[in-house]
Formats: structure tokens, C-alpha cells, sequence
């Protein structure tokens, strides 16, 4: 039985909790639902995110290999002007989230490079002092915002819609600040506080074929097939996703695996915060779900009227 | 500088040790200057002054010159300080007129720097020389032994250190937390190297601890305090409830028959099952059941008695409570074991997530004659394995886990693949970082292994998996590891994976550690007083450790251990008294103003608050002088022995001036 939110009384326990909002680059191009859903998701659940002014890019990925340093400086420019305001820093893609996260880490470890870092952000008067806090979207709505408030806004619960929750590499390692580093099971979690089940997804943290589907395509998609293929045989209908470039290659190239190994994989890929906007009742066009290439209208129209059904019985 | 106007005679005596000091300092000339420290009348230097004639020198020199004060300087004060308190005691004079200066560990031993290190001992002999100056004539008080032993701990190694005890006429109390004593070595099918049966070994010792006169066998019971000090602790016992009369019982096995309910056993790591009224294996020492309050249908709805019903004796006894007993002893020993290694922690290895993942003690049931499966090793499914993986280290060298290496495990994963080879007949892959057989017999044992047909892979797994990536994969466990000898990734398809855990401090070493006052190491374990010198004191004197509740400990190692711990325990009995340290504090009453903040500070519950006189006062035999309450104390009304203001102000000046 789902709890039935005390109208009155929740409203006084509701304070707003304040963040600054890192989008990063993904979300602003290619991902743009993924940052559509997150803000009409955090509305509701009364996160306040304030997008970070004059924030570049993260530093990640490519630029860490070539040149740590001026990477790190990159990083550090995002984390100075978040430790200006005062606020945990939310991010949505876990590429920013372990980049930022690695900056602060290493900077907090190592004089050596805190100086260098320091004195080139001194160029345009900039400082960071190592008072940022880096915080990924799930772990802040399963944490912060909780159970209770999660469930209490859901008004169309995904009822025996069997996700795979994909974590992708990064959202745990290097760190594992957040959860189990090789095993997590915090989207696990809040996809049954929605009504859904997360199926048994062994390969969870495996890779997605990342960057290489641009330069080795053939390698990425076989990675990219694994994931499919483990998620359909484990029950799954749809994969739930938190990181921008996971879902491009699950979804984009999904028309890819099927050319190149002969299958006729169907699966549709959706963001968690798409699931939650869901679930709690907002327009499929409203959380960008029908940007998909993959579509979900059938899934989620039988989800709804299993539901629908039950409640009727 | 303060110097006290008194006729004392000091003698300094500056050792070589060897080339140890001398190849770094300049003995002749630290000898020298000391000469001219003030009451200083003689300074040799000697190149052993540990030895009979260094030793006789110092005793002659006290009768010829008639020293009042004697400074050495050369070692570490744990090394040599009982030999020199005792030249000087043997010359008449009172031990504590005496002062080391260590410049060999806190000197020679850290510079190359001839001159800087011959500078650096001339500072600390005038300090010593200064402070020495301020020494006070100590008196040793003696306390006699109770011969009574306290051991805890009902493993192999608690059973041999009380047989020995037991052996030479002397009581022993010894504590068990379970129902049985046996501990691990009960569970384990065969031991390596030698693949004699652990069973076999281990009862008739059971069986002598359970019938002997001397023992006091305290099962299901835990201890819950400690106090007292060498010679003279009070231990205080929980009794948990068995909820069976033990002089009534005959350890039929009736009642365990006829129960009508069956739960998992904790003994076969929940392979199979037990009854709510249940002996933890057959050959259980002592053989009285007990009852599972958790389970059992007559505490959970108030139904059943079959027991009762059926026991011929009329032992159940429902109403039985919880007691306590406390028994004076004069010493303890602490063998309270290990736990293994929570398998489940390593996420990727998938033990508790993918069914024919198992740990090494899992096996040891499977494989054990009277385990829940016969002997048999199977899968879930009944089938047995055509392909087994044995992964070392599981937790082990690890800095996600535990560090160090449990020392059991490769010897022990040998075992298995044994076993499962002769048992099986199916594939058997070792993944391993190193082997490390460094045991008697055990080198000689790996190269048997070698030849009995075992794939050895040279690797730490990445992960175990149920996800196939080939048709041969299909239906298989995974096992992936990057092969360090070939320098490739290898996929090995198999049916069993076995963890082999390693071994942890208890989970309550903390509440144990803190019970007895004794530290732990860095790791958990409890740690010695020395790791070559006194393997198994600790820092409280007469408080003993043995086995594996000290570090990860073979079967022999362990045996060892305890057989150590007792010889060390009858060699306090049979000094019959004790000599207490008289580093002591001392509160002067005067001073006092009853605040009790000393009460409160001190580790080792030393002090007492005299609520009549409003005063604090320290228990001479159980303080350990730390000097936590002197330092603590607002009023400076308290005073160490031998660590006097006066000497500790005199050595700083000395140095800083």
C-alpha cells in the first residue's frame, strides 16, 4: 500500500533544499531530455537547483590523459565558483561527478599541485580552497530527499515494469564514496520505491563502449550488445540510465548492434529522472520521453494499464 | 642549572656494544666529558658492559669508590635495564639509584654523523647523570599468585594450554561462548599438510579437557568483567541459559530426535540443518544439548514439549535463567580465535548472489564425513562439479580489506584442490598471488599438488560471473583474471568457485580487548607485549594471548602458542609471589583536593575515590604507572615514582642547556 501524503502537515516539514546545478556539456547538447526531466523531477521533489554561473567544461575524460595538470585547472575553475556559493554542487552526469570529484580529491592531497592550480585560477582572481561538495542527482534524491517524500509524489506508479538499472563506470569508481564500488544497488532502490522491479543486472557497472564507438566502432558495439543482451535475458523491458554518454551509445547505436551481430534488440532507454517524472505523473513531452529513438509508448501504456486494472479490482 | 648541593658519588659507564655505539660515537670522549659533569667521580667506557666482567666493574667501583648513583649508558632500558638494576643491587646499593642512557636505538643507531652522534650521547648521558642525582631509594613490594587459571577461549589452542595446566595439578576455568568447545579445528575435515583428519586429532583432546579433574568447563558462557591484577584477578561469568539441567543430562540425544523443528546450522555454515534443541556436532564436549530460545516452538508460541515428553532424566528445564559467577584466578589466558572473512563484502566475486559461489569453510562441511552432504562435494543443483576454482587471498593483501596475508590460506587451498581432486575427479584452477608454503612439511606438499594435475594461474580474479561471452561459457561460473605469467586476461569456465577467506579479529576482539585492558594492533588482533621477545604477554602482567585471536595462526602455530601461554603462566604460579613495579604514582593527601578527574582518567581503574576523607587513592598493585593522573591533575598532588618532577625537570634542563 502506497502512503498517502498528509497534506497539511507535510507541507510545514517541506523546506526546500538549496543546490547549485552543474549541467555539464552532454545535457546541453545531445542529452537534453536528460536535463528537461532532472528539472521538472527536482521541482516536484522540491530540490532547488541553481544553475552555476559562468561554469565550463569539467576537464573530463580525454584532456586528464593529455594534460592532467591544466585538466585538473579546468575542473578547479568549476569547484572555485561553487564554493563561492555556499551549496553542494549537483551534477548529473557521473563523468562530471568523478572528474570534480578527482580534482577536489588530489588537490586536497597533493600542495604541490593545489598551488599550481591555485596560482594559475589567481590570474583572473579565482581561489579554491577545497570547500566544494560534489554530489550526484540519485544519490541526493535517495539520501537527501528519501523514501518517504519520493513515494509520497507518485501519482502513476510503474507497477511490475522490470528495468534494468544500469550504473554505467563511473557513477561508483574510482572512489565508491557513494555506494558499492563494483556492485551498487542505490537505482536499485529508488526504482522499487516507483512501483518497479529492477531485474538481476550483472554486468550494472560494465562498460558501455564509451568513447571508443568513435574510434572502434565494431569493439563498442559488442560491449554495447552485452548490455542489451544481459538486460533482455535477466526480464528487462526497458534499461534505466544516469549517464548521457551510456544512454547515447544504448540507444543511438542500438540500430547499430542489430545491423552488425544480426539481432533485433527493441529496448527502450530511459533516464532515471525521466522514470521518476513518470511516475510521478508528468507528460511524456514535458521529460523529453519522446526525444527517444527507442520507443517506450507501448511499454509504458501496458505498465499503466496493468496498474490501472489492479487498481479497478 | 640545578645542581644539588650533595655529596653523591656518580659512576658513568659508556658501552661500546661491539661496534653497535662505538662505530658511531666516540665513547672515549663522551666518557671523558662526562667526567667533568658535577658528582661525577669515575667514567669508563667498556666495550660490553652487559657482560660478567662489565658488570663486575660497576660492582667494584660501588665498593671501592663507594658510589651513591650509577648511570649506564648503551641500550634501550627494555633490553638491559633488569641486568644493570641488579649488578647495582648485587653491590648493595638500591637498584633505583640507578639511570640508563640509551645511545644506541635513540643515537648510534640513527646517524652516520660521527661528531653530531658523539655530541647528541654527550646530551643524553648529562642528562641521565643530572637526573640521576634526584633518584629515590624505591622499595619492590611482593604480592603472591593465586595458582588459579582463567583461560578463554575453547579452540584447539584453549584446549592445549589447559590440559598443560590441567597436567601439572593446577586449576583451570575455562570459558566457552558456544555450546562445544572444538572451535574452527571441529568444523574442518582434514588438516595439511599431512591430510590427517582433524576430527581424529581434536576429540580424544575434547574428550580429556570435558573428563579432566582440574578443569572447569564454563560453556555457553562468556566473560563479562575483569579486574584485579597479577596474581590476583577476579573474573566474573555469564551463564547463558541451556535450558537443560546439566547434572541430569546424559546426553542421550533423545530430545534432539523427537524436536519437531529443524533450522539452518550455524556449525554447517547453514549447509543443513540442526533441531531448536540441538548439540552443535555429535562428538560435542560437553554432550548436554542446549535449547535455541530464537526458535524453539515452546518460547516462540508457548507449544510442543516434546522434549520434556521424552527425555528420560526429566533435564528440561524451561525456567532456567541467566547466571553469574565470578571465580578468583591469578592469571589468564586469552585464546579466543578468529572469524573468517565475510565473503559477500567482495562484491564482484558474487558469493551470496550466484548459488556455487561458496567459501573455504563451506567447504569444509561439504567435504567433511558427517557435514550435511555425507562428504559429497556438489553443487546447489546435487550435481557434482566437473570444474572447480579455488580463489586465494580473499580479503587478504588487499588494501580495500585486510593487508596482511592470512598465512592459512595457501596450504589450506592446497587441501581443497586435494580433496576436490580425489573426491571429484573434476578440473581444479588455483588463481594466487604468491604461494607462500613456508611451514614444515608444506613446500614438499605444494610440489605433491603440482603433480596431482592442478592448474595453478598466477593472478588476482578481477571477478567471478555468470555472464557467458562464448558457448563453452554457457551455464558456467566465470572466472576472470589476468594471467601475470602469460600477461594475458583469462576467462576460465567453471562450475564451483571457493573462496578462500581470510582470517579477521573477532568481531568483538574490541569489547574482549577492553574487558582485559589489552591492545590491539593496528589490525585488530591483540597485540603482544613483544613480537620476538614475548610473543604471548601482554602489557598487563599475567594476562596472557595464544592462537589466532593474535594474528592469522595455523593448527601448529596455535598449539605452540598455547603451550607457551601456559608455561608462561606456570612459570608465575610456581614464583609463588610477585614483585610489583614501583614506577608508581603517589598522591600526596595534602595536596589533594578530591576532584576524581585522576578517577575517572585511569586505564587501568587504579584509583579509588575515598568518599569518607574526600580523597583519591591509587592501588599500588594495579597501577601500571602511565602517569596519565599526574599530568591530568589540576592540584599537582600527584607524584610518579622514579618519574619525579625533580628528575624529569633536571634531565630537560640538561638537555637544554
Amino acid at each position: 500500500m502506497r502512503e498517502q501524503p498528509q497534506r497539511g502537515r507535510n507541507r510545514k516539514l517541506q523546506s526546500q533544499v538549496q543546490f547549485s546545478y552543474y549541467p555539464g556539456c552532454s545535457v546541453e547538447g545531445m542529452n537534453k531530455a536528460y536535463d528537461k526531466a532532472t528539472r521538472v523531477v527536482c521541482k516536484a521533489l522540491d530540490i532547488n537547483l541553481t544553475e552555476l554561473t559562468d561554469w565550463n567544461c569539467c576537464g573530463a575524460t580525454s584532456y586528464m590523459a593529455i594534460n592532467e595538470q591544466r585538466a585538473h585547472l579546468l575542473s578547479a575553475r568549476n569547484l572555485a565558483l561553487a564554493e563561492k556559493e555556499k551549496k553542494d554542487l549537483v551534477v548529473v552526469c557521473p563523468a562530471c561527478l568523478t572528474t570534480l570529484t578527482k580534482t577536489h580529491r588530489y588537490m586536497g592531497e597533493d600542495p604541490k599541485l593545489r598551488r599550481a592550480v591555485n596560482a594559475a585560477l589567481g590570474a583572473t582572481g579565482m581561489q579554491y580552497q577545497g570547500g566544494a561538495r560534489v554530489r550526484h542527482l540519485l544519490e541526493v534524491i535517495v539520501n537527501e530527499v528519501g523514501e518517504g517524500k519520493v513515494k509520497a509524489r507518485i501519482k502513476k506508479p510503474l507497477t511490475n515494469l522490470t528495468v534494468a538499472p544500469y550504473y554505467g563506470c563511473q557513477l561508483t569508481r574510482p572512489f565508491g564514496e557513494i555506494d558499492d564500488k563494483e556492485f551498487p544497488t542505490m537505482l536499485d532502490k529508488l526504482l522499487s520505491w516507483l512501483g518497479a522491479k529492477p531485474v538481476n543486472f550483472p554486468l550494472k557497472t560494465k562498460c558501455c563502449g564509451g568513447m571508443l564507438m568513435m574510434t572502434n566502432e565494431d569493439v563498442a558495439l559488442g560491449l554495447t550488445r552485452n548490455l542489451l543482451e544481459s538486460a533482455k535475458q535477466n526480464g528487462a523491458e526497458c534499461i534505466a540510465t544516469l549517464c548521457p554518454l551510456c544512454h547515447i551509445n544504448l540507444e543511438a547505436y542500438q540500430g547499430n548492434v542489430n545491423k552488425l551481430f544480426g539481432t533485433d534488440f527493441n529496448v527502450p532507454i530511459l533516464y532515471f529522472t525521466q522514470l521518476l517524472g513518470l511516475a510521478f505523473g508528468f507528460s511524456r513531452k514535458s521529460l523529453g520521453v519522446d526525444d527517444e529513438l527507442t520507443s517506450s509508448k507501448r511499454l509504458l501504456k501496458k505498465t499503466w494499464w496493468l496498474y490501472e486494472s489492479c487498481q479497478k479490482r | 642549572m640545578v645542581v644539588r648541593e650533595l655529596p653523591e658519588k656518580i659512576g658513568v659507564y659508556v658501552c661500546h656494544c661491539g661496534t653497535n655505539i662505538a662505530r658511531t660515537v666516540d665513547c672515549k670522549a663522551v666518557a671523558e666529558y662526562a667526567l667533568r659533569l658535577p658528582n661525577v667521580v669515575v667514567a669508563r667506557d667498556y666495550q660490553y658492559t652487559c657482560s660478567d666482567p662489565g658488570q663486575e666493574m660497576i660492582r667494584k667501583d660501588i665498593g671501592e669508590l663507594g658510589l651513591t648513583r650509577v648511570v649506564v649508558a648503551s641500550c634501550s632500558p627494555l633490553m638491559h635495564e633488569p641486568t644493570f638494576r641488579r649488578a647495582v643491587a648485587g653491590a648493595g646499593l638500591n637498584p633505583f639509584l640507578f639511570q640508563m642512557a640509551n645511545i644506541r636505538e635513540q643515537c648510534s643507531w640513527i646517524t652516520e654523523d660521527k661528531e653530531l652522534a658523539t655530541e647528541r650521547a654527550k646530551a643524553i648521558v648529562g642528562a641521565a647523570v643530572m637526573r640521576v642525582t634526584f633518584h629515590e631509594p624505591l622499595e619492590v613490594k611482593k604480592v603472591p599468585v593465586n595458582p588459579d587459571v582463567l583461560i578463554v577461549g575453547g579452540g584447539i589452542t584453549g584446549i592445549e594450554a589447559a590440559l598443560q595446566i590441567a597436567d601439572s595439578g593446577k586449576k583451570v576455568y575455562l570459558v566457552e561462548k558456544e555450546p562445544s568447545i572444538g572451535g574452527y579445528m571441529a568444523r574442518f575435515d582434514k588438516t595439511f599438510p599431512t591430510l590427517d583428519c582433524a576430527a581424529c586429532i581434536l576429540t580424544p583432546k575434547m574428550v580429556s579437557v570435558g573428563q579432566h579433574p582440574n578443569i572447569e568447563l564454563l560453556t555457553y558462557s562468556d566473560v563479562t568483567d575483569f579486574s584485579g591484577y597479577v596474581g590476583n584477578f577476579t573474573a566474573r561469568i555469564r551463564k547463558r541459559p541451556r535450558y537443560i539441567d546439566e547434572e541430569k543430562c546424559t546426553g542421550c540425544g533423545q530430545c534432539e530426535q523427537k524436536c519437531p523443528l529443524s533450522v539452518p546450522s550455524e556449525f554447517d555454515c547453514g549447509l543443513g540443518k540442526r533441531k531448536a534443541i540441538y548439540r552443535p556436532f555429535p562428538q560435542a564436549v560437553p554432550g548436554t544439548p542446549v535449547i535455541d530460545r530464537e526458535h524453539c516452538l515452546y518460547f516462540t508460541k508457548g507449544v510442543c514439549k516434546v522434549c520434556v515428553k521424552f527425555c528420560p532424566k526429566g533435564a528440561i528445564d524451561f525456567e532456567q535463567k541467566e547466571k553469574f559467577v565470578e571465580v578468583p584466578v591469578g592469571s589468564a589466558i586469552l585464546a579466543t580465535g578468529f572469524d573468517v572473512f565475510d565473503g559477500a563484502r567482495i562484491k564482484e566475486y558474487g558469493y551470496g548472489r550466484l548459488p556455487n559461489v561458496i567459501t573455504s569453510l563451506e567447504f569444509e562441511r561439504l567435504t567433511h564425513a558427517s557435514g550435511p552432504t555425507g562428504g559429497n562435494v556438489v553443487l546447489k543443483n546435487g550435481k557434482t562439479p566437473e570444474s572447480v576454482a579455488i580463489i586465494h587471498c580473499v580479503g587478504s593483501r588487499d588494501h580495500n580489506y585486510n593487508e596482511y596475508c592470512s598465512r592459512v590460506c595457501c596450504m589450506y587451498s592446497l587441501k581443497t584442490a586435494h580433496l576436490v581432486r580425489e573426491k571429484t575427479a573434476g578440473k581444479v584452477y588455483e588463481f594466487y598471488i604468491d604461494m607462500r608454503a613456508f611451514g614444515k612439511g608444506y613446500e614438499e606438499f605444494y610440489k605433491r599438488l603440482l603433480e596431482e594435475d592442478v592448474t595453478f594461474i598466477r593472478g588476482r580474479v578481477a571477478e567471478v560471473t555468470d555472464v557467458s561471452e562464448s558457448t563453452s561459457e554457457k551455464g558456467k561460473l566465470v572466472v576472470v583474471a589476468e594471467d601475470t605469467l602469460l600477461g594475458i586476461v583469462r576467462r576460465v569456465p567453471v562450475d564451483m568457485v571457493i573462496l578462500s577467506v581470510g582470517l579477521e579479529p573477532r568481531r568483538d576482539a574490541l569489547d574482549v580487548a577492553h574487558t582485559f585492558s589489552i591492545s590491539r594492533s593496528k589490525d585488530g588482533f591483540f597485540l603482544e607485549k613483544h613480537p620476538k621477545l614475548a610473543p604471548v604477554s601482554t602489557a598487563v602482567d599475567g594476562v596472557f594471548v595464544a592462537g589466532a585471536c593474535q594474528g592469522p595462526k595455523d593448527i601448529p602455530d596455535s598449539v605452540a602458542q598455547g603451550a607457551a601461554a601456559a608455561a608462561n603462566v606456570l612459570s608465575l604460579i610456581d614464583r609463588k609471589a610477585v614483585e610489583l613495579e614501583p614506577a608508581i604514582a603517589v598522591i600526596n593527601e595534602a595536596s589533594c583536593s578530591g576532584c576524581k578527574i585522576c578517577v575517572e582518567l585511569c586505564p587501568y581503574h587504579a584509583i579509588t575515590y575515598d568518599g569518607e576523607r574526600k580523597l583519591a587513592a591509587v592501588n599500588e598493585a594495579l597501577c601500571k604507572g602511565c602517569g596519565v593522573c599526574v599530568a591530568a591533575c589540576p592540584s599537582s598532588a600527584i607524584e610518579q615514582q622514579n618519574f619525579t618532577n625533580r628528575q624529569l625537570v633536571a634531565e630537560i634542563e640538561a638537555i637544554c642547556t
